[in-house]
């Protein structure tokens, strides 16, 4: 009973914010801070991540695919793989690891000292001031951070596959492009979204209802971070099962 | 004027409000005394909105407030001023954005209107040219003056002061209550404040009322206040508002 009232309580979170993002005024500063913030603040984690994932990738790719003989296929196979479900899906929990967990502690410390009741006795709407930017930064950053996991993981690949490996080079991308189509770049892109409505909701929420101690912050964080990483998995398989 | 009416209010099983009901006259300087932990903030709290009752009714200048929301709440709010225990300043803005910040929002005026706004009641606080500074570089009193020069900025017409003086030594205590007389003299506005800093608040406050065991035990005007022979009140006003604490 209780689960079902903390979702219902996070569903009127979620709509309530969307309804003061509707109204004026538009906090776009606000926003775009929170986009430096969200995305290009994770830009350096996001390559890192990126990058070796490309290249264990290629180098776990390119042994299983010898084997058959089939390492022409390596580009097909390491794009494919990120574009479809490494790229959105790792890149959104790394995202949720740095900048959502940064999100509830922020939210959850202005809670406990009272900047939130501020606010509110400012006759200024926090889910408007405070909620919504970073809602609409996570759902422009998050596909943008997945975008450069996805081109910085290609290379990965083709670093391990080409410059190490000696798989040729016209093969390998011509392999990328005989195989990745649309729909695989749409699903991702869907994907992110998702991902990034995920960590902004969930995070935002937790810190939002943060209990008043230092210790209620500290278990608001990890929840925040452990309940949106399994939802983005779940929600993943759900959405592959029906973008596939 | 602020009517409270029955008010009632549970945390869990804890009941902090057994039905308070108290008016607070209007223009003056009025101080809710009582234990730590007796509800006083809580009850504060329902004043502006910020909590609802259980069971109750608030009333501000006639409008019952109680199961108020959204605009109609904020319609309200533009009366009030809160200072908080904290000061509760924005800690990723610094002091001049903080008292900037209610101009910003609810009043379409040019920014030098609002720098003059702004050095006005720094000045008047205590804080000319400490406009750069972040909260964190400030001290527990500096803190205070800045929470007051955000709340007075939009010349309310009420200013909530929920225990202005916790955390800081007695010079320092002092001179924030002189500071909210001065200004309360200065602008008019209607001031309740919370506190039990005993015998202090009976010499700025115009009335006081006491919060015991959920309920308003009494509410007088200062100088009665302080010879009521009520046991629980003189308890009180004889250990300094810590009755608490046994020596």
């Amino acid at each position: 009973m209780a689960i079902v009232q903390e979702m219902g309580r996070m569903l009127i979170f979620l709509l309530s914010t969307f309804g003061w993002m509707a109204r004026p005024p538009f906090r776009i500063f606000q926003a775009v801070k929170q986009l430096h913030f969200i995305g290009f603040k994770s830009t350096f984690v996001i390559v890192l991540t990126a990058g070796f994932t490309g290249m264990v990738l290629g180098l776990q790719g390119y042994y299983t695919l010898r084997k058959y003989g089939s390492d022409a296929a390596l580009g097909a196979a390491v794009a494919l793989s990120i574009i479809r479900e490494l790229g959105p899906v790792l890149a959104s929990l790394m995202v949720t690891a740095r900048a959502g967990s940064a999100m509830t502690a922020e939210i959850g410390i202005m809670r406990i000292t009272e900047q939130i009741d501020a606010l509110d006795t400012m006759a200024v709407n926090p889910l408007q001031f405070l909620i919504a930017p970073k809602v609409v930064a996570s759902l422009i950053g998050v596909p943008l951070l997945v975008a450069l996991f996805d081109v910085v993981g290609i290379y990965g690949g083709y670093v391990v596959g080409v410059d190490l490996l000696n798989v040729n080079s016209g093969v390998y991308w011509n392999s990328v492009e005989t195989a990745v189509e649309w729909k695989d770049v749409y699903g991702g892109i869907w994907k992110s979204i998702s991902f990034g409505l995920i960590i902004s909701w969930v995070c935002c929420y937790k810190g939002y209802h943060t209990k008043m101690s230092a210790e209620g912050l500290g278990a608001a964080t990890t929840e925040a971070v452990v309940l949106s990483s399994v939802m983005i998995l779940v929600w993943d398989y759900f959405l592959t099962s029906v973008l596939l | 004027m602020i009517k409270l009416v029955d008010i009632r209010k549970s945390f869990g099983k804890q009941q902090v409000l057994r039905g308070v009901t108290l008016e607070i006259p209007k223009g003056k300087l009025t101080t809710i005394i009582g234990q730590s932990g007796s509800g006083k903030s809580v009850l504060l709290k329902h004043m502006i909105g910020l909590l609802q009752p259980d069971q109750g009714e608030v009333w501000v200048d006639g409008v019952e407030i109680s199961r108020m929301q959204g605009r109609a709440l904020n319609d309200v709010r533009r009366k009030f001023a809160m200072l908080f225990q904290g000061a509760a300043l924005f800690d990723s803005m610094d002091v001049y954005d903080n008292v900037a910040f209610p101009l910003r929002e609810k009043l379409r005026i040019s920014e030098p209107e609002v720098k003059r706004r702004v050095d006005e009641k720094l000045d008047q606080v205590g804080l000319a040219r400490m406009g750069h500074k972040f909260p964190a570089e400030l001290s527990g009193g500096m803190k205070k003056r800045a929470g007051l020069a955000r709340a007075l900025v939009m010349e309310p017409e009420i200013i909530l002061f929920d225990e202005p003086t916790t955390g800081l030594d007695p010079l320092l205590a002092n001179s924030i209550h002189e500071l909210i007389l001065a200004m309360h003299r200065m602008f008019g506005f209607t001031a309740i404040m919370v506190s039990h800093e005993i015998p202090e608040v009976f010499a700025i406050s115009d009335w006081i009322a006491m919060l015991h065991e959920g309920i308003i035990v009494a509410m007088e005007p200062s100088a009665e206040f302080q010879r009521l022979s009520d046991p629980t009140i003189r308890e009180f006003i004889s250990v300094g508002g810590n009755a608490e604490v046994k020596r």
